[in-house]
């Protein structure tokens, strides 16, 4: 269990460029729940996501997972406990490295990376078990280069590398925005198979609100770095893309802006 | 070129391998410019030859000048990471109070082994002449060191360093602290500049506090000739063309000076202007040939 409470994160506090990107947020984030995060541009989304994984630090509120307050870890520290998929495919695999390296490093991922041999033997019957699932042959070519790989195939093994070892939380943060429709669709399949086999705890950030709406269990709306809705179960199930639209206009009152929004 | 200068050249070849060595690790892995190598290299020596004449094994001496290399190298490591000195500048504030360092060690500017036992001499008294033993034995060394670093580099630790060089968000996801893997490489990236230090100390009998001027770019320069000749597409190999560079670089020197034109000749005074034209034609290299190759 995940508990959030109060987050406030504040950009170039007292300066004229000050910006309030998350005012108060506070989130219980049940084991097991598949929340998908909407809103619009700046809305915080991927501000929420770089403070639970401590890429910001932030500037009041707590986050607890399991009953450990975390708020003050550093992001190495925080690893042990949450994995997450970049927007980018390139951030979450290191290019000059092979294949079995980077899942190497992955499956030691919050534990001691000493001068034990970095990929033993023993992984690497595992590594191809675990690639076999994703079906692109990459059980094959465990010795090449990342850097050979496409986008899709990059961002389908950050997934992988991200759930090797179980997190407590999985943060995606618009990891199917930068690939081609096709590529998107068989990633965001991916991604739903990993976490019904491992009955992993997530947080999606994405823009598409069919998609928002068709995946997981439970969805928050951002807006000007408050959560301004959350439903879950069958509520959610019943909604459809006009009811977050008005649900957003009622709540906030004002013309829904974001083109990119609407692109469903 | 006399069988004494090229003997001469492979000897100082092996013995900067340490250093070039050390700045791959820097330069290439970690993408991090460190000019500290031009304190830590005299400070190596400096180390050593106080040590020697302590009475100290010279064997031993080497361990002291890689420990002392080492906590130099951590100190940069420090002012980059935990107080946000930018790295380039951080490798230079470390250089410079090295100088000070350094004549504190030896307590004068240099500081001569004349008469003192050396590394060399177990093989000089098996009756190995002085212009063999030292090639042969500082080639052992840098070939095992090479061994060492690419052992090291395929452990886990290694792995994580190669990583932090490359994609630093990618390896703090994987719950690896980078200011520590930067503190540790860069602390042993000096290490092996000191042991290079305190091995040209032995083998030319004297440390002076002035031997690190110019050591930064004579690592670069064998890091990229190296690369450009034989090539950096797995370690192993990077590591090899790394110390091989290091040779071709002392080799190609020697070569110059001993380059007769007419009633023209290269002085040592010459080296930096050649060792520029040198990395500038390994850096331009690769260029022309995909141009010639394209044609």
């Amino acid at each position: 269990m995940i508990e959030i409470t109060d987050l406030v994160k504040i950009f170039h506090q007292g300066s004229v460029n000050e910006v309030l990107a998350l005012s108060g947020i506070s989130l219980q984030v049940r084991k097991g729940d598949f929340i998908t995060v909407i809103g619009s541009n700046g809305a915080g989304k991927s501000t929420l996501l770089n403070c639970l994984a401590g890429s910001h630090p932030i500037d009041s509120g707590h986050i607890v997972i399991d009953e450990q307050d975390v708020s003050r870890w550093p992001e190495y520290k925080r690893a042990t406990q949450i994995s997450r998929v970049f927007q980018d495919p390139l951030l979450g695999t290191c290019g000059p490295l092979s294949i079995e390296q980077n899942l190497a490093l992955a499956n030691r991922r919050g534990k001691y990376h000493g001068l034990k041999r970095g990929v033993q033997r023993s992984d690497r019957e595992l590594f191809r078990k675990q690639l076999s699932q994703l079906n692109l042959g990459l059980e094959k070519r465990l010795k090449d280069s990342v850097g050979l790989l496409s986008g899709g195939q990059r961002q389908a093994l950050t997934l992988l590398m991200a759930t090797l070892v179980k997190p407590k939380i999985l943060l995606l943060d618009e990891h199917t925005a930068a690939l081609d429709p096709k590529t998107a669709l068989q990633v965001l399949k991916l991604t739903q198979q990993l976490i019904d086999d491992q009955h992993l705890t997530a947080l999606m950030v994405t823009h598409n609100m069919r998609q928002a709406l068709q995946l997981g269990n439970r969805l928050i709306m951002l807006h000007g770095g408050r959560i301004i809705l959350d439903v879950s179960g069958n509520e959610k199930g019943a909604m459809t893309v006009e009811d977050l639209l008005e649900q957003f206009y009622k709540v906030r009152g004002e013309a829904f802006v974001s083109d990119r929004m609407l692109l469903v | 070129m006399t069988y004494y200068a090229f003997a001469g050249a492979l000897e100082q070849g092996f013995a900067y391998g340490f250093l070039v060595l050390g700045v791959y690790l820097t330069f290439r892995v970690l993408d991090f410019p460190d000019l500290t190598v031009d304190g830590s290299l005299p400070l190596g020596a400096a180390v050593s030859a106080v040590a020697i004449t302590a009475g100290y094994n010279p064997f031993l001496s080497l361990l002291f000048a890689l420990i002392a290399g080492f906590l130099a190298g951590t100190i940069t490591g420090i002012l980059n990471t935990k107080l946000g000195i930018l790295h380039l500048l951080a490798s230079i504030l470390t250089m410079i109070a090295l100088y000070s360092i350094n004549l504190r060690v030896m307590g004068r500017p240099n500081m001569t082994l004349l008469g003192k036992p050396t590394i060399l001499e177990p093989l000089t008294n098996a009756g190995i002449g002085m212009f063999n033993a030292a090639p042969l034995l500082f080639g052992i060394l840098s070939i095992l060191a090479l061994l060492l670093l690419f052992w090291l580099l395929n452990t886990a630790f290694g792995l994580a360093m190669q990583a932090t060089g490359v994609n630093r968000q990618m390896i703090t996801s994987q719950g690896v602290n980078t200011d520590r893997v930067i503190i540790l490489t860069v602390g042993l990236s000096n290490g092996l500049a000191a042991v290079s230090g305190a091995l040209l100390c032995q083998s030319q009998g004297a440390a002076d506090v002035n031997m690190g001027v110019g050591t930064i770019v004579a690592g670069l320069a064998s890091v990229i000739v190296g690369e450009t000749l034989f090539g950096c597409r797995t370690i192993g190999r990077a590591l090899f063309a790394a110390l091989l560079g290091s040779l071709i670089y002392r080799l190609t020197i020697a070569l110059a000076l001993s380059l007769k034109l007419g009633r023209f000749s290269f002085t040592p005074s010459d080296l930096n202007l050649l060792t520029a034209l040198l990395v500038v034609g390994a850096l331009t290299l690769p260029k022309l040939r995909r141009k010639v190759l394209n044609r």
